[in-house]
């Protein structure tokens, strides 16, 4: 795979090497864009999901709209946990760069709470709904409001389940080669959630409560 | 071989030797990234919220603001940049941009215009979709 095409331009050929001499890219690079492309791909699953929830956001066939459903400051809450983790993830990544241990459990557990956070909030939320009676069978908005949401919070679950794998490969194995690529592979993952979480806060809850 | 030049994976941060050693530049560049996008969070409330602004551009707002605060982590977070080493990283992302666009707009478009060209008047009311 050659991943180094585009470094030639500023750099005077006399003083680099010639790319066929240079060797394959180093495996963080290779296995970093690899996860990069995943991510992408798998953005366009959620974007599919969008496209629905967008097109049967006024279906509500005579139930609950979203202006009736939607808690602001349950979002708002959701979405300062998921921002302030994805800032402690960034902090655990300069940690393990710099391979200290004590910052990067410290960084970890803190992401893991509020991670954790946003999903309790996330999950009472539902509960709430179902409780009412605003079940995924309702309409064909509460449909695609569970399906987009729930994966969202369903990759949430599955990142703190990641970063708790981490956490114990990197006692008991420390910070070797593997294990600094996962960890940049998961910092990837947990921020890529963030954006797409910006997306869903502003799309389903904020023009939901507007329109 | 310190001529050898790669490609910076993405997420990783500038492979600068200065700046790798201090982590405090980094820190700083996570905090810079979190006050924007806090920033720009609270204005996205704040314009869901208001009667101030004139209602049929609140939308339009609030999707600047989404574009913005997702540029914001791509920058500060995932430390995307527009440099040479970069290209690859930006040319998959411009792709998964594009393929967004598509199947999102295009989505939207279609069953829009399917609404308001196949259905008879009494039927337009999308609250009769199961």
């Amino acid at each position: 795979m050659n991943v180094n095409v585009a470094v030639m331009d500023d750099i005077r050929p006399e003083t680099q090497l010639v790319f066929s001499e240079a060797g394959p890219a180093p495996k963080r690079i290779v296995v970093g864009y690899g996860f990069w492309i995943f991510l992408l791909s798998d953005i366009v699953m959620f974007a599919a999901l969008f496209a629905a929830y967008a097109v049967l956001a006024h279906a509500t066939a005579g139930g609950p709209s979203g202006a009736q459903l939607f808690n602001q400051f349950n979002v708002a809450i959701e979405t300062g946990c998921l921002l302030a983790s994805s800032y402690t993830c960034g902090l655990m990544s300069l940690a393990v760069g710099s391979q200290r241990r004590l910052r990067t459990y410290l960084a970890a557990a803190i992401t893991f709470a509020l991670g954790a956070a946003f999903l309790t909030l996330e999950l009472r939320e539902f509960a709430g709904m179902i409780a009412t009676g605003a079940t995924p069978q309702r309409s064909a908005f509460l449909s695609a409001f569970f399906t987009l949401v729930g994966c969202h919070g369903l990759h949430v679950t599955v990142g703190l389940i990641w970063l708790a794998v981490m956490m114990a490969q990197v006692a008991v194995k420390g910070f070797r080669a593997t294990v600094e690529r996962r960890l940049l592979c998961f910092s990837l993952f947990w921020h890529a959630l963030d954006i797409i979480w910006v997306w869903l806060f502003t799309v389903v809850y904020l023009m939901g409560v507007i329109s | 071989m310190t001529d050898t030049h790669y490609d910076r994976a993405p997420g990783d941060a500038t492979t600068l030797p200065d700046v790798e050693q201090g982590t405090s530049s980094g820190v700083l560049v996570y905090t810079i990234g979190l006050a924007l996008a806090v920033v720009l969070t609270a204005m996205s409330f704040w314009v869901a919220n208001t009667s101030l602004l004139w209602v049929g551009g609140i939308s339009l707002g609030l999707t600047v603001l989404a574009i913005a605060q997702m540029g914001v982590h791509l920058v500060f977070f995932l430390h995307v940049t527009t440099g040479p080493d970069n290209t690859n990283n930006v040319m998959a992302l411009a792709f998964g941009v594009l393929i967004v666009t598509l199947v999102v707009v295009g989505s939207l478009l279609i069953m829009a215009d399917l609404n308001e060209g196949m259905m008879p008047a009494e039927l337009m009311n999308l609250h009769l979709q199961h």
